[in-house]
């Protein structure tokens, strides 16, 4: 631990992990509080086309003449919420099947891996565009597509975490006491795995929310009038032949709330340094 | 021996590849809406699907369509756009074309060098190099392609104009012109790929700098940069060919998002707009190719590690 560094929470605190906690506490409270704290609505027409940033509005104002602070902060709430939910929908149904997986093993643990092997030979960005074709680009759809595909990944670490620990001589104890499935999964397995899977919670957010943000840029994600920041920068894009930076703002909004959870995902591991399970 | 172990892992290559092939298919065939109701939108009765599903051939089962799909797209003859009626097949092979070379183009350049600065990085490693790189690799694992994409327009193209911020490119152009068109998409790919392949090339180079055989050589009082490529490098080639063809599988995918920003007119593109007009023939086979091209750059991979490593030839 470097001199200099904070004591938060009975741990020194990085000059990384603190600033990994700045950005996502910002961002939280971005979330939370955006129809708080906007100046203006996320659909008002507020002044002249790409205006530039003064006193009235910091950031200045976006393709439509919209006060682009105030859209930044309910893009927030758009594509942070999204990605979490997708985030939250993945692990749910990773754990599951990868925990099914590695406790039943036999042949459900066989055609669970043969699935999941197969599905993650396809770029999840190409096979999210084929199953959004049928779908269409609504946000069930959206979540729906992404959580199944992105919970391949979520599968492959929960059984390779779940096989190092249903060998352990207390879940044999609990198999012998004849507890069932779900209790084996839920008191057992899960309490034990939990370090790698936060870790990885974190990362897959990043992705999920990186990914998101790709489709809306794109045309394909999230659909006006909502603010997201995808769309923000799909928006303002022409700015950029006129030497504007509208599109570099929700741009740098996408990366600075990547970097801050990395940081974060840096700082748990270097506390909860390399778990079992990790190296799987 | 070893044709064995090659022909076991092609077929498991080609059986993946088979599996894929099924996969899109079969997502296209589950999901609630088929192609009929795609294309008539909000306006569909019953009868209108009924003669639209009648006329595309959708009432036959499913297993019968997945093999004339499959025959028809090994043959190169992809059928129709549901969007214009036009035949695919020639739209897709130019716009193939111009994605090969954009990403060739990307690889070209992004491979070397990102095995050069990987072994940069190993050979002085804990430097201000080494950590710069991987300060790097943070930012841009953490930009998305896009706003990397409007960085360099906004310098390269706006404020210093030495390359076009489009890249607006077409049969007419000679090569040179082209290279021109497509510098600032080339440029943003090469950055997205390149910080990922070196820092995995550096810790797969300092992995094998672990090993008791590399302090014999320390011993011997072999120069540093010798003990990296005549020692190092040849031990560690099987993890960094792995990820040099990963990142190029990764450019099949970062090259869609990146045609978009600089309105290039690839295979992404047209994904891209296909989906957005739920032309599902289009999509199917757009998809087809970017899976197939990412499963096969795998494969090589795989196979590359096993030809690579003496005790994967000669096993015991």
């Amino acid at each position: 631990m470097r001199p200099g560094a904070i004591k938060v929470f009975r741990t020194r605190l990085s000059i990384g992990a603190l600033l990994g906690f700045t950005i996502v506490g910002i961002n939280l409270a971005a979330v939370i509080l955006a129809p708080v704290i906007a100046p203006y609505g996320q659909a008002d027409l507020v002044g002249d086309v790409w205006a530039p940033p003064s006193a009235q509005f910091w950031l200045g104002l976006d393709s439509l003449g919209r006060d682009m602070l105030s859209r930044l902060l309910y893009g927030a709430r758009t594509t942070v919420s999204i990605a979490l939910l997708i985030t939250v929908c993945s692990f749910a149904i990773g754990i599951m099947t990868g925990f099914t997986a590695a406790v039943i093993g036999r042949w459900v643990d066989i055609a669970l891996s043969q699935l999941v092997d197969a599905v993650m030979a396809i770029p999840t960005l190409i096979f999210a565009l084929v199953i959004l074709s049928v779908l269409g680009t609504s946000v069930p759809a959206l979540v729906g597509t992404i959580a199944v595909l992105d919970s391949t990944r979520v599968f492959r670490l929960c059984r390779a975490i779940g096989l190092n620990i249903v060998v352990m001589d207390y879940v044999e104890v609990a198999r012998l006491r004849g507890e069932k499935l779900w209790w084996i999964m839920s008191r057992e397995v899960l309490p034990n795995s939990l370090p790698p899977l936060i870790t990885e919670f974190g990362l897959r957010f990043c992705f999920a929310f990186l990914f998101i943000a790709a489709l809306s840029f794109v045309g394909l994600g999230i659909q006006p009038p909502i603010a997201d920041w995808g769309g923000m920068v799909r928006d303002n894009a022409p700015a950029i032949n006129f030497g504007g930076l509208a599109p570099l703002i929700p741009a740098a909004a996408i990366a600075q709330l990547t970097i801050g959870v990395n940081l974060l995902v840096d700082w748990y591991l270097s506390i909860h340094s390399r778990p079992h399970g990790l190296a799987a | 021996m070893l044709l064995k172990l090659v022909g076991y892992r092609l077929a498991r290559g080609l059986t993946t590849l088979w599996l894929v092939s099924l996969l899109i298919f079969a997502s296209t065939e589950i999901l609630p809406g088929d192609v009929a109701t795609a294309i008539l939108g909000q306006s569909r009765t019953p009868e209108t699907v009924a003669a639209i599903r009648n006329s595309l051939g959708l009432n036959r089962p499913a297993y019968i369509r997945y093999a004339d799909w499959l025959g028809h797209f090994v043959r190169g003859d992809i059928g129709k756009s549901l969007a214009n009626q036009r035949d695919i097949a020639p739209e897709i092979r130019e716009r193939l074309g111009n994605t090969l070379f954009l990403a060739g183009i990307a690889a070209c350049i992004s491979v070397p060098l990102s095995i050069l600065l990987g072994l940069l990085a190993a050979i002085r490693h804990e430097s201000f190099f080494d950590r710069l790189v991987s300060a790097a690799t943070l930012a841009t694992i953490s930009f998305p392609e896009f706003f990397i994409g409007y960085v360099l327009i906004i310098v390269f193209a706006v404020k210093l104009d030495w390359f076009p911020s489009l890249a607006m490119i077409d049969s007419q152009m000679g090569f040179w012109a082209r290279l021109d068109a497509i510098a600032l998409p080339a440029a943003t790919l090469v950055l997205v790929v390149l910080a990922h392949m070196m820092r995995q090339t550096r810790a797969a180079v300092l992995n094998i700098l672990g090993h008791p055989f590399i302090e014999m050589a320390v011993l011997k009082g072999v120069p540093k940069w010798r003990i990296v490529l005549e020692h190092a490098v040849p031990n560690a080639l099987a993890p960094i060919v792995n990820v040099v063809a990963l990142n190029l599988a990764y450019l099949v995918v970062g090259v869609v998002v990146v045609e978009v920003v600089f309105v290039y007119p690839g295979m992404g593109q047209l994904m891209v707009d296909s989906v957005a007009k739920r032309d599902v023939p289009v999509v199917q086979t757009c998809g087809l190719i970017f899976a197939l091209t990412y499963v096969g750059l795998n494969m090589i991979a795989d196979l590359v590690g096993v030809l690579s490593n003496p005790r994967l030839r000669h096993p015991r």
